[in-house]
């Protein structure tokens, strides 16, 4: 526990330093100035927002060839995680893209592919939402994270040979790419700080989603052993208050 | 027994059950055939733009009507609980997908040899030369439709609101599916025919990605 919050602590002095550095030390950008600096927090997003859906695929492979709930656990974890960096990604994206595009969206590949991403896992979630057999749940939902999984690449190659309007890669795309060494050290803090926050936001779902298996076996065990074994107990504590009472 | 003469057996009783009522088809058929009127008054089928919408409203017709079509192929596998039956079975549970797959491709099949000869003539298209190549088209477009749609037709029917999460889980999984079927059908179209080979091949590719997706995860989908 104390370790726990020692580790928040030291993330969210990470996040504060990554948004003063963002904000502050950052050189301003020559054409779209200060509406470039969300650049180092949407980047960020999409970043942690691949991990956590990769951790997720990895969770439920892991699952179907294990069997183990622990790792439907981190599979769900993995979900809701990166569907909040998605829906990150997808609102600072428009706010960069209305000033320096002049529109909010546009149906380019890179767009398009995250936004069907999106709504895939979000469909996973439903997906978890209506399935009541804990087992059905957790293997059914892992088969669709891994057909979710499977498509994305397919979502974008589509998209990327029908049209695509993005930003050509600045960084390490050849001739001209490239940043200001202050902002590519600026870009990597970011990184590092939203990765943090993802992984310290996503073992605290595990560890939620644990104890929401241990509670609903433990209900499970108590409504199995029928009212009598509930009735019993409840009678016993009930003398014991008694006899407390009247010592 | 091998894997393809179980499947064909699978094949056979889903044939059976299905040609006994019909239902299934026309109401597929019907449905599509709503959505191309329906788009008609949508958008103004003109010869010229036709030629542009034509292809799109044909493939989200199918869309719709196979994201319906499907849902039945393992839910009314649970009134009796007859998919305990098949199961038990001893056959490999690839055998059993793989007939149900068939049986709705050549359903969905059925359907689209109603509909596009229909859609030609409401929509002022010309068929002659392209058949063949548009069937080519067809068929694996519909195959990477029914086969995603079986399978997630087997994850639906243990869910509440089956009906409903159906379209929900394939109709985001199939964009590029529709991108690729879209635009090799746009190709057929075209004042000069000629069949896109790179959409062409990434049809293949999808059918062959998901398929061997359902070979490998089957065991799990229909475990008990």
């Amino acid at each position: 526990m104390k370790a726990r919050s020692t580790l928040t602590a030291l993330v969210a002095l990470l996040i504060f330093c990554a948004g003063y550095a963002a904000l502050f030390l950052a050189p301003d950008e020559a054409t779209m100035h200060a509406i470039q600096r969300i650049f180092y927090f949407h980047v960020a997003s999409w970043n942690a927002m691949f991990c956590a859906f990769f951790v997720a695929f990895y969770a439920s492979v892991a699952y179907l060839v294990t069997g183990k709930r622990k790792w439907d656990a981190l599979g769900v974890s993995g979900v809701e995680v990166g569907v909040i960096c998605c829906t990150i990604g997808l609102i600072t994206g428009p706010l960069w893209a209305r000033p320096v595009w002049g529109i909010w969206w546009t149906w380019d590949a890179k767009l398009t592919s995250t936004f069907i991403l999106w709504l895939l896992f979000i469909a996973y979630l439903l997906l978890r939402g209506l399935l009541e057999d804990p087992e059905k749940k957790a293997s059914l939902s892992a088969i669709f994270a891994i057909f979710a999984s499977l498509d994305i690449p397919l979502v974008y190659l589509a998209n990327r040979l029908w049209r695509t309007q993005h930003p050509q890669p600045v960084i390490a795309g050849g001739q001209g790419s490239g940043l200001d060494p202050t902002m590519s050290k600026v870009l990597l803090l970011c990184l590092l700080a939203i990765f943090c926050v993802m992984i310290l936001v996503l073992v605290d779902r595990y560890r939620l989603e644990l104890l929401r298996n241990e509670a609903a076996e433990l209900k499970f065990e108590i409504e199995s052993r029928g009212p009598d074994a509930l009735g019993v107990a409840s009678e016993g504590a009930a003398t014991r208050a008694l006899q407390k009472g009247g010592q | 027994m091998t894997t393809v003469r179980a499947a064909g057996i699978v094949l056979a009783k889903e044939l059976r059950l299905e040609f006994r009522t019909r239902e299934l088809l026309t109401a597929t058929v019907i449905f599509a055939l709503v959505v191309v009127v329906l788009f008609s008054f949508a958008f103004d089928p003109t010869a010229a733009e036709s030629r542009r919408y034509g292809p799109g409203l044909l493939w989200i017709a199918f869309l719709f009507a196979g994201s319906l079509m499907l849902n039945p192929s393992f839910a009314r596998e649970q009134n009796n609980e007859t998919l305990d039956a098949l199961r038990m079975a001893p056959i490999s549970s690839f055998a059993i997908l793989l007939g149900k797959i068939l049986a709705n491709f050549i359903f969905m099949s059925l359907a689209e040899l109603v509909l596009v000869p229909v859609f030609a003539v409401l929509y002022n298209l010309s068929l002659a030369g392209i058949v063949w190549r548009l069937i080519l088209v067809l068929a694996l477009g519909t195959l990477g439709l029914t086969v995603t749609g079986t399978v997630f037709s087997a994850v639906s029917a243990h869910a509440r609101m089956r009906e409903l999460l159906l379209p929900l889980l394939l109709l985001p999984l199939l964009t590029p599916l529709l991108i690729a079927a879209v635009e090799s059908t746009a190709s057929l179209f075209a004042e000069q025919p000629a069949l896109d080979r790179t959409w062409l091949a990434f049809l293949a590719g999808f059918d062959i990605v998901f398929l061997t997706a359902t070979w490998l995860l089957c065991d799990h989908l229909l475990e008990e």
